[in-house]
């Protein structure tokens, strides 16, 4: 393996003009990639060489949504997903965050809530849906209660810890400025948590996503889910990759509102 | 721990016959000490000598020892790290020193403005703690604590992790401030240069048992070397 002084060296005495100029270059060609890999796609799918019942031409996969858009079905079942999504994350954060921050703050609690958390989290959420069907039947609850538990942990875990984090030495420096329960809870640990509630929070609507791409292609009459698989049923493989196209944009959609939530908390770290 | 209102007018804060036990190891044995307002006093002695103990007792942050306390309102403490709150602005770090006090949020604003300004950072009101130098966090530190007007001063050793030229202005700036306020000061050091140049009397900490007591009369900062000192840093741009 090269040493990364020697990896080093021949970048480093380049002057600032070319600096810019190479800067924007690579800029250029990783978003050059992309397209034309895309190009190629579609080159590829116009001469025939991709059989378009396998893998449809990029615009054919364009149209599809185009013709979902204009029928209003994306926009029924987004609103649909979007609610199981909202509501299985509304429930598990406030478990998951309630849960940590208890634990976070009592011994007693961590003693006796901490050890069966532990426990739950072992078993694979998604393993669970035999018995959340037979628990809960096939209607909307067992997908917001699987979205809720898979959301929860990651929260819980982090809250937890970011809790336990806290610089005690504030502590010390409340008791001498005479700060009350609720002034330390909110002036300290609060901010101080913050943070690493945030990463919990990413890593929970990731989950919240797979939970219910998972969820949805079992049991389900309407969603983003179930229009994938009755495309399936259909052929429509240009609907199916639309689909899936459509959840990464949601992952990386609402990614994106945590960190920019993640970057104003943390303005104080300028 | 009795907590009684001071009898003697005088008194910011005193300990008599104070003991305390950390399990078998005998930290403090036997201290009193007494603080006037208006009065510098030093604590030095070695790392482990007890002198921080001596100022959790004064300050009321340890509790389970035996003897007598009076201490006049409540103390301010000041640590050899400033122990700002990072996420909110220098202001109201310094309005947080205010906690205990039945203040209205104008009349809040209008003292914390004054101790930035007494501390020389009016204009940072507004920055972020982490944005400041080691000097200027510090001297936040000491505007939160001096804030709500205390008549005892605390310091942990205050500016110990300070370079040595900040350190000076960090001194002379601790002289305006108190005779300007007139609080009494037990400043917790293992500096005998900055308690000699501080302090009204110095004591001396070892193993848990004050062991000298040094009355220092002489007016501050006017000996001999003391003038030279002091061009030199002027020199170096330290205003002391």
């Amino acid at each position: 393996m090269t040493s990364p002084a020697a990896l080093a060296a021949p970048i480093a005495p380049v002057p600032a003009v070319n600096n810019g100029w190479r800067q924007r270059k690579w800029a250029l060609i990783r978003l050059a990639s992309p397209i034309v890999l895309l190009a190629l796609w579609q080159l590829g799918s116009a001469v025939g060489l991709i059989p378009q019942d396998v893998l449809p031409a990029p615009s054919l996969i364009l149209e599809a949504g185009i013709e979902l858009i204009e029928n209003g079905q994306l926009a029924d079942a987004l609103g649909v997903s979007g609610i199981r999504v909202v509501e299985g994350l509304l429930l598990g954060g406030f478990l998951g965050v309630a849960l940590g921050t208890a634990v976070g703050l009592s011994r007693w609690f961590e003693a006796t809530v901490d050890p069966p958390m532990q426990m739950i989290r072992a078993l694979p959420h998604l393993g669970l849906i035999p018995l959340f069907i037979l628990w809960f039947g096939i209607g909307e609850l067992p997908k917001v209660l699987l979205v809720a538990l898979g959301v929860s942990f990651p929260l819980y875990l982090n809250t937890f810890s970011a809790i336990r984090q806290v610089d005690p030495k504030l502590f010390e420096t409340a008791q001498v400025l005479g700060f009350s329960l609720w002034e330390r809870f909110h002036r300290i640990i609060v901010p101080s948590a913050a943070p690493q509630v945030l990463v919990g929070a990413r890593q929970s609507l990731a989950i919240a996503w797979l939970t219910l791409i998972v969820a949805e292609q079992i049991n389900a009459d309407s969603g983003i889910g179930f229009l994938i698989n009755n495309a399936r049923d259909f052929l429509r493989i240009d609907i199916i990759i639309f689909g899936l196209i459509v959840y990464a944009l949601l992952g990386i959609g609402t990614d994106a509102i945590v960190r920019i939530l993640e970057r104003r908390a943390l303005g104080y770290r300028t | 721990m009795t907590l009684t209102a001071a009898q003697d007018v005088r008194i910011a804060g005193e300990l008599r016959h104070v003991d305390k036990w950390y399990g078998d190891h005998h930290v403090l044995d036997d201290v009193s000490v007494r603080v006037d307002r208006g009065e510098i006093v030093a604590l030095i002695g070695r790392s482990g000598s007890g002198k921080s103990t001596v100022l959790r007792v004064l300050s009321g942050l340890s509790t389970d020892h035996t003897g007598g306390r009076t201490v006049s309102g409540a103390p301010a403490l000041a640590f050899q790290e400033p122990r700002l709150f990072p996420w909110r602005d220098v202001r109201t770090n310094v309005v947080y020193g205010l906690t205990r006090s039945r203040l209205t949020k104008a009349e809040a604003r209008a003292r914390t403005d004054r101790a930035l300004a007494d501390v020389g950072l009016a204009d940072r009101a507004e920055a972020w703690p982490l944005t400041l130098s080691g000097g200027q966090a510090q001297r936040v530190s000491l505007a939160r604590a001096l804030v709500a007007e205390p008549e005892l001063l605390l310091l942990d050793e205050p500016f110990g992790a300070l370079d040595a030229l900040t350190r000076l202005s960090m001194r002379a700036l601790l002289l305006d401030l108190w005779r300007e306020h007139g609080f009494g000061v037990l400043l917790v050091t293992h500096d005998v240069d900055e308690a000699v140049a501080l302090a009204d009397r110095v004591l001396v900490l070892d193993e848990g048992r004050l062991i000298h007591t040094l009355e220092i009369d002489e007016p501050r900062t006017s000996t001999h070397s003391e003038r030279h000192r002091i061009e030199l840093l002027d020199q170096l741009g330290v205003r002391i």
